[in-house]
């Protein structure tokens, strides 16, 4: 097929009608992915060896993700939610608890079932200049994952870069191919960094901030092509993040974190329509939309800052700076989850 | 402090600013031609994708020149002085940390590791003000109050410090002085949510307790609605569009503005938001035309002319439709 054939077929089969967050392939397919119960701590060191405590990064964090799904999570830096990411991908081990992905515990792995799951797993980075490799052409960084992970026949690799490069719109993708990422934009950088990710025909992506390194401008458009991949791919999608108004377009479920735990969890449009938790409240009031009104009114913000991981304050651990807090209970035991309304769980006292 | 002056007169003016950078493909021009101006106690906020020349014309006001320089010409006034004429001492002397100042990009990483916020934050006075350490630590703790800085931090060092109370402390250094004009290069775009709001009700309340002038330079178009009286807008290079706040937010007049409000994800409104198709020119050699034109839905046989500043009182728009 020449170049020409393929970016014709490339332009027909582009969607002009963009689907919405799938739907249809959402909740009732069955479970891709468990968290139970899951902590991540990382031990402490006094003067190298001896044990001086515990950061608690993740503590007690459980959620189920069906094929297909989307779920935000939703925190500020060092609320644990990128450890929670890690552990995911398996690049961090569990303290206690179980991620079960299709049935198997990939908590312990064998280096050979690590490859299995990671080639089931996709990741997006953040920034997409410092995770694609400098020095490699387009079409090696795609082509190694295929090489690793065993496909062995050399026009195979190629017809499956091909498809890839066409399914993210590096368009025509010869001229893509022998291009280095510098040579590339911020948003072309981003479609080679989930390229990378699709090549090994994953069933749960795990985007991190995806679009916070974007221009504006860019950032829909990506965001839209994770949406579309979605859909075509029944693909599960967890999208970390601190932007709450980029969630409402992309996923269906989200959680927030604190301090290590999930406070919220729920629909999007639930979350955004009836918030329950006051961190929840803060972190909403807290992000503008552009609007001239913005100008003329103080922002109401809760007073302090995130606890230390290392010693949580008892409870729960928003009480220091939460407006609502109940003396004797919020200071004392830590809330487990509440279910006031139908599929939204929140950890907050105000809702025994 | 800069007393409230009379309407008609402006902190700053800026009248065809031009800053062209070498390079070996040619003179990059990141700055072409802008002409503006910012009244007392006034926000202004300049609006731009990356690459769009906002930091250069922030570099360009205060002459912070790299060294491959190539064209930096035009005027600029600043409280009725024309800076571009005095030299590099004079400029130093008289306007640099005197009369404007700046925090910079990422300004949580652009403190001093080795010495105490405190001392960094007095260290202007000691140099233009030429005040004795106790005044100078004195006027930083004032300044500390003012940011919201608890003032028993004045010892620590910046490692000690969180995100948000370092890009305090950077603010805190660039008001030490009293000067009419800061200019705010990305603010809070590397801050959390909670944090941003927080920086941002500090900077509300000095700009009324203290009756400054600020410059925010952002991409981030939500909260740069939470300080600015009015929006300059950029796209390679060029002002396309300069605005009161109130009627940029909701009807931005260049086409370019337009999209790039749709292109912003909105919380409270259900309104799914759009992408611009293509990429801006290289600055490096454009041609006597609209430079939007290439990706304009509105686009036509004029736009292949080079358009016009449309002028209407402080309003400016730079698109053959307002012809």
């Amino acid at each position: 097929m020449s170049t020409e054939d393929r970016l014709q077929e490339t332009v027909e089969s582009i969607p002009t009608d963009v689907p919405a967050a799938s739907p249809a392939t959402g909740t009732g397919n069955g479970t891709l992915l468990s968290v139970q119960d899951l902590h991540v701590w990382f031990e402490l060191k006094r003067f190298g060896f001896g044990h001086a405590g515990w950061v608690k990064a993740v503590d007690g964090v459980t959620f189920d993700l069906h094929y297909g799904e989307s779920i935000a999570v939703v925190g500020e830096s060092g609320c644990g939610k990128s450890s929670l990411m890690k552990t995911i991908l398996g690049l961090y081990r569990p303290t206690k608890g179980d991620i079960v992905f299709e049935g198997k515990n990939i908590g312990l792995k064998s280096a050979r079932e690590l490859r299995w799951y990671r080639s089931q797993v996709g990741y997006v980075q953040q920034d997409p200049y410092g995770a694609l490799p400098p020095f490699m052409s387009a079409q090696k960084i795609l082509g190694e994952p295929l090489a690793i992970n065993g496909v062995k026949s050399k026009q195979e690799r190629q017809e499956r870069i091909l498809k890839v490069m066409e399914e993210v719109k590096m368009t025509p993708v010869d001229d893509f191919l022998p291009k280095f990422p510098h040579m590339l934009s911020g948003g072309q950088q981003q479609r080679m960094v989930i390229a990378r990710a699709m090549i090994m025909g994953p069933k749960l992506l795990v985007a991190d901030e995806p679009v916070s390194m974007l221009d504006a401008s860019v950032r829909v458009e990506i965001l839209r092509l994770l949406r579309g991949l979605q859909a075509s791919h029944n693909l599960a999608v967890i999208f970390i993040t601190h932007d709450l108004s980029t969630v409402r377009y992309f996923s269906e479920r989200i959680f927030v974190m604190y301090a290590g735990n999930l406070v919220e969890k729920c629909k999007v449009d639930e979350l955004l329509r009836n918030p329950l938790h006051p961190y929840t409240r803060a972190l909403l009031e807290a992000s503008p939309d552009p609007d001239p009104h913005n100008l003329l009114v103080f922002k109401e913000v809760p007073p302090g800052e995130p606890p230390s991981l290392i010693k949580p304050p008892p409870g729960c651990r928003f009480h220091p700076r939460c407006s609502r807090m109940i003396d004797g209970l919020c200071n004392v035991e830590k809330p487990p989850d509440f279910e006031p309304s139908p599929d939204h769980l929140t950890a907050c006292w105000l809702y025994k | 402090m800069s007393e409230v002056s009379a309407p008609d007169k402006n902190v700053l003016r800026v009248e065809d600013l031009v800053m062209y950078f070498r390079t070996q493909k040619g003179a990059v021009r990141a700055v072409d031609k802008v002409s503006f101006d910012l009244g007392y106690n006034e926000a202004i906020v300049v609006l731009g994708e990356s690459g769009c020349g906002k930091s250069s014309l922030a570099k360009a006001i205060l002459r912070l020149l790299p060294r491959n320089i190539d064209t930096y010409t035009g005027k600029v006034y600043l409280e009725e002085v024309e800076t571009m004429g005095l030299s590099e001492e004079e400029f130093r002397r008289q306007v640099r940390w005197v009369k404007m100042s700046l925090v910079p990009q990422a300004a949580m990483n652009a403190l001093n590791p080795v010495l105490r916020v405190g001392d960094q934050v007095a260290e202007p006075m000691l140099v233009h003000h030429g005040v004795t350490k106790e005044q100078a630590m004195a006027q930083a703790k004032r300044m500390f109050q003012h940011v919201g800085v608890p003032v028993d931090f004045i010892n620590r060092y910046a490692f000690e410090l969180s995100g948000g109370m370092r890009q305090r402390v950077a603010l805190a250094m660039s008001l030490v002085t009293a000067p009419a004009l800061v200019v705010l290069d990305e603010p809070t775009s590397a801050l959390d949510v909670l944090t941003q709001a927080n920086i941002f009700n500090t900077l509300k309340r000095i700009k009324q307790d203290l009756q400054i002038s600020f410059i925010l330079i952002t991409h981030d178009i939500a909260t740069s609605s939470e300080l600015a009286d009015r929006a300059v807008v950029m796209y390679a290079g060029e002002i396309v569009e300069v605005n009161d706040s109130t009627t940029f937010f909701t009807t931005p007049l260049h086409p370019y503005s337009q999209k790039l409000l749709a292109s912003v994800p909105r919380l409270r409104a259900v309104q799914e938001p759009e992408f611009i198709p293509g990429q801006p020119p290289s600055l490096v050699d454009l041609a006597p035309a609209c430079r939007f034109a290439p990706r304009c839905s509105f686009r036509f046989e004029k736009c292949d002319e080079d358009p016009p500043i449309i002028r209407k009182g402080r309003i400016q728009v730079r698109c053959w439709l307002h012809a």
